[in-house]
């Protein structure tokens, strides 16, 4: 479109010259007008405003708390990811001489990282430390216990077969009893967590679809009450863009407050199940801190939040202003 | 400025409104549109501000054919013109000044400029003082001079007025045909429709009159 048209030029606007600075002034001005103005009107109807910004943020509470959630899992799981370690129990009749030689071979290996043998006594301690059964075990004459070698494969072999495969050839072994991989579970919570994560972008995308729709009625509602209001702008000659900008800024408002008020819920629920948190973590003897949402990670919520806004408004005044004409 | 050339209306339901209409209105012409209710004044004058479109026939404005104009270009057509309606169509929720105010904000003109223009055409129809007044404290004859300062106040060559004093006593329409009469003198183009006959006659302007859709009469 040529740009001469907007220039409300007649003939009988005499004298009257728009310069470019005059037009970018304007231009600002419609704009931050818009921008308040769509702001003091959700100001105005604090009820309404209310409810529609406690729905929205629900939504994206929802989201982001099933996210943070997910982040802190993998944060947990993720400082076990290194405990690929095998441990390889000993036949009881194994002594202790004989498992430090078969330890000396093992180390000559090259597939191995790191291979720590661990004696019936040291077994024994560690056991008690963290069974809890602590003294009663003392009545024990003998110790039950095999003698453990702990090995650490190379990351090059960690792969699944590569990982079979050598169980497989610890467990042949004329001294072993039985190999077994640490923390298999954990493999299980990482595949597990897989999944969610792939949960965490579907019900985010369909919470998404959920704003695009709350926000698109909301616009669609404050248009319906604002009719006389567009049809006069219509009569006096405002384009459709001009009369969209203010009803697009409503959108925009809405889904950024909407997002911040998520935010206050996501940090509330995390500060709520802190303390129950570390009191699990204290049993373990780990000190966890939960993870909260970073400030990157709430601008970005609040800027997808934003764009919803804009684009849920934009695409119901596509077809609604068309309805409304002058009458 | 403005031509109708064997201008028919039709509505799907309610038949022609208005049937071979034809008529020149020339810049800076002052002129009634008259009829009995339903005659086709409005649908008229719909016509010419491109709220409908003829069914067959042109409608010239400035030289424009209305009908080649696409629905995106309608804004630039309605700047050319004033509007003023019987029930005044203000905004409640706004001020006086901002009603007034509206047409200078939908064509961009520049913040600076728009609030001497608005107190400018306020002035001229005697309201000066009353910007910050919200139009339902106004009286009616008020509220139609809002109407009238919103209509006038980006200077545009053609005023069309609906009813403008369908509402108001005989001394408050007196006055608003007066600013009219004002609004001919600095060459603007003025088409007022309405059916108060002793008012017309007073006014000694040409009359265009409209039965069941054709126009009978057309006295200069």
């Amino acid at each position: 479109m040529k740009k001469n048209k907007h220039k409300p030029v007649t003939r009988h606007n005499r004298g009257v010259s728009v310069s470019i600075q005059d037009k970018f002034y304007a231009f600002l001005h419609i704009h931050a007008h818009a921008l308040f103005s769509s702001l003091g009107r959700l100001v105005r109807t604090p009820f309404t405003s209310a409810m529609t910004l406690l729905v929205l943020a629900l939504a994206i509470a929802l989201a982001g708390s099933f996210y943070i959630l997910v982040v802190n899992v993998q944060q947990i799981t993720g400082d076990l990811q290194s405990s690929n370690r095998i441990s390889l129990f000993l036949k009881l009749e194994v002594t202790p001489k004989q498992a430090q030689k078969l330890a000396q071979n093992l180390k000559k290996n090259t597939v191995f990282q790191e291979i720590k043998l661990i004696s019936k006594d040291q077994a024994m301690e560690e056991f008690k430390a963290y069974s809890g059964f602590g003294e009663a075990l003392n009545a024990l004459q003998d110790n039950p216990l095999p003698i453990v070698i702990q090995i650490l494969p190379k990351p090059a072999r960690l792969d699944q077969v590569g990982l079979t495969q050598l169980i497989d050839q610890l467990e042949n072994l004329p001294e072993a009893d039985f190999a077994q991989l640490d923390m298999q579970w954990v493999k299980r919570l990482q595949a597990l967590m897989a999944i969610a994560r792939t949960g965490v972008i579907l019900v985010s995308l369909l919470l998404a679809f959920a704003v695009l729709f709350i926000i698109g009625n909301t616009i669609r509602l404050e248009l319906q009450n604002r009719s006389d209001e567009v049809q006069i702008s219509k009569l006096v000659g405002a384009t459709d863009v001009f009369i969209r900008r203010p009803f697009l800024y409503s959108g925009f408002w809405v889904g950024f407050f909407a997002a911040l008020i998520a935010w206050i819920i996501i940090t509330l629920i995390l500060l709520v199940i802190n303390q129950p948190v570390a009191k699990l973590f204290a049993l373990y003897d780990v000190t966890y801190q939960i993870i909260y949402l970073r400030f990157s990670e709430i601008i970005m919520m609040c800027f997808l939040s934003s764009a919803l806004g804009i684009l849920g408004a934009w695409s119901v005044l596509r077809y609604q202003l068309q309805q409304i004409r002058p009458e | 400025m403005i031509r109708f050339t064997g201008v028919t209306k039709r509505y799907p339901d309610a038949g022609d409104a208005l049937r071979d209409v034809s008529f020149y209105l020339k810049r800076g012409e002052m002129a009634f549109l008259t009829g009995h209710s339903g005659a086709g004044k409005s649908t008229l004058l719909k016509l010419i501000a491109v709220m409908e479109r003829c069914s067959s026939g042109t409608v010239l404005l400035d030289g424009q054919n209305l009908n080649h104009v696409s629905d995106k270009k309608i804004p630039y057509i309605r700047r050319k013109l004033g509007l003023i309606f019987q029930d005044y169509k203000l905004l409640h929720d706004r001020t006086v000044f901002d009603n007034v105010a509206l047409p200078l904000v939908v064509a961009g003109f520049s913040p600076a400029d728009i609030p001497r223009r608005v107190r400018a055409a306020l002035d001229k129809v005697g309201l000066l003082g009353r910007e910050r007044k919200y139009p339902l404290t106004l009286s009616g004859g008020e509220q139609q001079r809002v109407g009238i300062a919103r209509a006038v106040v980006h200077k545009p060559p053609v005023i069309l007025a609906d009813e403008p004093t369908g509402n108001l006593d005989p001394q408050l329409s007196d006055e608003i045909m007066d600013l009219f009469e004002q609004f001919k003198q600095v060459g603007t183009t003025v088409l007022i429709a309405s059916h108060d006959i002793a008012l017309i006659k007073q006014m000694r302007h040409r009359v265009l009159q409209l039965d069941h859709g054709k126009l009978t009469e057309d006295k200069p």
